[in-house]
């Protein structure tokens, strides 16, 4: 098992003849991901490494029958359009690879996705990936690497970071931890699927056995992953890394946001709160592994 | 975060239908007194610039008469508050205040939608006085189908504790708030005080609108010249780089200056992270080895070698530095022979004399450190590439190293190389800058090496072997030509130099130009 996508989910890229989607349609069919289909609005009837490509995501469904995730590359002024019509199609995972999609473009994909039943990973992020089984995204940029670096296994990781996604799974994996699936929530200060959504997959993973969090500072995410484990929604053992303690905080000046947040969002409190419900908060990255793995030992 | 002024937010309230205190703004003493005879009543003069607390720093005002509104115009206009100089005020009308209110809409990353904050008491301290009174304060998330409609506007206000003729009015204008805030894309508004006068009126005495960075190119109106949060007004250099930001949107490229002043003994360096997240563990290696920052660089989200050839030229436009350190996440995805490209084109035009360290690790660093090694090794300083088992703490270390190797010598701003190609080269325009190939120096090529180096095979031989588009022109131009630098860089290293590829950075020969002259 693994969470959101296995070798089996069926994928729909959106965007597959720009330049990012060519790219990463070949980094996601060499590793194995069950790419059925592509859109590109004008360019149907062409094919982009072998998969079909579709003028709308109805008329790739008509063809290939229903789709489990689609991966979105489209400019960020298209996602949401995009968006909308892949839920329309009935599809219940999007990957929104794009940066600088408007907020209010996807306060209306998580009032869409709400409606659908479905779930949307991103904005702004590389994506995610179950080693051996399917990569959704850009995660190792090419699948020679992505099958060197990333090696399966009992951990899951969620990040806030892209690079720190790889770069925690890479060295999880080189201390012989292998992965269940690895996620990059995506950088914004609005995404699909935060920190606790995830949290709450891999609580319901019975392959995953630990978890370890890139967390950073900005938003309530981690505080959120602490209420979650005060309330035993998430009693998984949790490593976590707050990056950004260095970081100059930034003058505040939305009141609104002081009240509705109060402390929340910084670099102490975030640790605070996670060291109060029992997760082991790390100082550095390259401490990582040996704390998962001193915690899965123990759990044997 | 794109910040919009008092004035400019009143105006979009005004624009929305929202009640605002009647007046204008002004840059001169003249316009103050002529807006304070417009309006032929007493008048309050507040400073335009984004620092809190202005009355307690002497930067709002009241005038009876308009030669005292011209007065008081002069002493504000020129002031210098914080790290900015006051070049515009507001003058408006005085109000007499019954009764003061808050009301703000923020983003709600756990619901991911709009959050509506409306309390019955506001003005100076309201984070307190919702702390007091909580009982005071209501919130209600927005729903962005429907938009807030009248009823449930009205529950928020009588949930306040209001009832009476302010009722309906101030539900009116959160209705209206709402709709102001979608249509400008405001990742946060509020009205602090939102007032209700002496003669009944309700209007907005002050109010702050920070736009969607992502959202702004949605409003040209706005006139909002650089999208990112700043504590000061932007530098020359940072507008530069913004400039090349918003013209490329192929991966993302921010510059933020960070020192002010640098002492000779500093271990002042260039600083190019790539990716937030690994950027900032870098930046924490570096500050904990005793280097001092010069700029915070990131470029990622796959950019083309183009964008990091110039986000290099950028940053190798401060004085002062002694050595160049880029560092990301160290398993990056993106393919990092672009980076190494953009690296080895800016170094090269450089003649880089100071020690640089690139951590590249990720997709293909083996290919990156092998570009870095054969291409740089004849600049006077050494540069050495690191990948993904080299943590940040190693290559900090080693570029202290090397900078004690190279006796602390500083980096020389150099003027601007320019193309030096004849006019008559074969030429095509990419996506942001202009290739030209010297055919005439092709003749003497044996290899043909840059058919082979071009990344995605638009260079073809024509029927005299020359290299020449194997697309159309207009293909190169949308982007097919990925400004990857491959061709270029094999025709300087190994054959006739004949291949230019000149990526303008606008604004920054001139700003060259100047800095060398001032250090002169």
């Amino acid at each position: 098992m693994a969470i959101f996508v296995d070798e089996k989910s069926k994928v729909l890229i959106q965007g597959i003849t720009g330049r990012e989607g060519i790219a990463r349609t070949r980094l996601m069919k060499d590793y194995g991901t069950n790419v059925l289909a592509g859109v590109t609005p004008g360019r149907g009837g062409q094919d982009v490494y072998g998969v079909p490509v579709y003028d709308a995501v109805e008329e790739a469904v008509e063809n290939v029958g229903p789709i489990d995730a689609s991966v979105i590359f489209v400019p960020a002024a298209a996602v949401k359009n995009a968006a909308l019509e892949a839920l329309a199609a009935g599809v219940k995972l999007l990957v929104i690879v794009p940066d600088r999609v408007p907020i209010y473009d996807v306060l209306d994909i998580a009032a869409a996705a709400k409606d659908a039943g479905a779930r949307f990973v991103g904005p702004n992020t590389l994506g995610l990936l179950s080693p051996g089984k399917a990569v959704l995204g850009m995660i190792g940029g090419r699948a020679e690497r992505a099958r060197e670096w990333f090696q399966p296994g009992p951990v899951g990781v969620s990040s806030r970071s892209g690079g720190m996604t790889s770069a925690v799974a890479y060295y999880l994996s080189r201390a012989g931890l292998g992965l269940s699936t690895i996620v990059h929530v995506g950088g914004d200060s609005i995404v699909g699927s935060s920190h606790p959504e995830v949290m709450e997959l891999f609580e319901r993973d019975p392959e995953t056995k630990a978890v370890a969090m890139f967390g950073e500072i900005g938003t309530t995410q981690e505080e959120r992953v602490a209420d979650l484990i005060e309330h035993k929604k998430f009693t998984k053992p949790l490593v976590a890394f707050i990056g950004g303690k260095a970081a100059k905080s930034g003058t505040r000046f939305s009141h609104a946001g002081a009240i509705v947040d109060g402390n929340r969002g910084s670099y102490e409190s975030k640790v605070r709160r996670l060291r109060e419900v029992g997760v082991h908060v790390v100082e550095a990255v390259a401490d990582i592994p040996g704390r998962v793995a001193g915690l899965l030992a123990g759990k044997k | 975060m794109a910040r919009l002024y008092e004035y400019q937010s009143k105006i979009l309230l005004r624009e929305g239908g929202l009640p605002v205190p009647e007046g204008a703004v002004a840059s001169s003493p003249a316009e103050a007194r002529a807006i304070a005879e417009r309006l032929g009543r007493p008048v309050v003069l507040k400073i335009q610039v984004w620092v809190t607390g202005r009355a307690g720093l002497g930067g709002i005002q009241f005038a009876d008469t308009p030669a005292e509104a011209e007065t008081k115009a002069a002493a504000l206009l020129g002031m210098k508050v914080k790290n900015y100089v006051v070049e515009r005020v507001l003058v408006e009308e005085k109000l007499a205040i019954e009764a003061e209110y808050f009301a703000g809409i923020v983003m709600d990353d756990e619901a991911k939608a709009p959050l509506l904050v409306f309390s019955s008491v506001g003005g100076t301290g309201i984070e307190e006085i919702a702390r007091r009174r909580p009982d005071r304060v209501v919130r209600r998330l927005i729903d962005v189908r429907t938009g807030l409609r009248g009823f449930e506007a009205l529950n928020v206000v009588r949930k306040s504790g209001i009832s009476g003729p302010a009722l309906v009015p101030l539900s009116d204008l959160l209705t209206k708030l709402a709709a102001i805030a979608r249509n400008a894309d405001a990742r946060s508004v509020e009205i602090n005080p939102l007032v209700r006068t002496v003669d009944g009126r309700i209007l907005a005495a002050d109010c702050h609108l920070v736009v969607d960075d992502y959202a702004v190119y949605r409003h040209p109106e706005l006139g909002i010249e650089i999208a990112r949060e700043f504590d000061r007004p932007p530098t020359e250099l940072e507008r530069i780089a913004y400039k090349v930001e918003e013209k490329d949107h192929r991966g993302t490229f921010y510059f933020l200056q960070m020192a002010d002043q640098s002492e000779p003994d500093d271990l002042l360096i260039g600083f190019h992270g790539a990716g937030g997240g690994g950027s900032m563990m870098s930046m924490d290696a570096v500050l904990a080895r005793g280097f001092k920052i010069a700029d915070y660089c990131d470029t990622s989200g796959n950019p083309p070698a183009s964008k990091v050839y110039r986000a290099a030229k950028v940053i190798l436009s401060q004085p002062g530095l002694k050595g160049y350190f880029s560092s990301g996440s160290g398993v990056a995805s993106q393919e990092q022979y672009n980076s190494a490209r953009g690296l080895v084109k800016a170094f090269a035009e450089e003649r880089l004399a100071i020690p640089a360290v690139l951590r590249l690790g990720g997709n293909c660093e083996e290919e990156a450190i092998r570009i870095l090694s054969a291409y740089l090794q004849d600049l006077p300083a050494r540069v050495e590439g690191y990948g993904r088992d080299d943590p940040p703490e190693k290559c900090a270390a080693r570029l202290a190293e090397l900078i004690a190797e190279n006796r602390g010598a500083v980096h020389e701003i150099r003027p601007m190389e320019e193309p030096r190609l004849p006019d008559c080269a074969y030429t095509f325009a990419t996506l942001t800058g202009r290739l030209s190939i010297d055919h005439s120096r092709c003749l003497h090529c044996a290899s043909k090496g840059c058919l082979e180096a071009c990344g995605w095979k638009i260079l073809e031989a024509d029927a005299e072997g020359l290299p020449v588009l194997a697309i159309p022109e207009a293909e190169a131009k949308k982007g097919k030509c990925t400004e990857c630098l491959a061709c270029e860089i094999f025709c300087r290293f190994h054959e006739q130099q004949a291949i230019h590829i000149e990526l303008p950075i606008p604004g920054l020969k001139e700003y060259r130009d100047r800095l060398r002259r001032e250090m002169k």
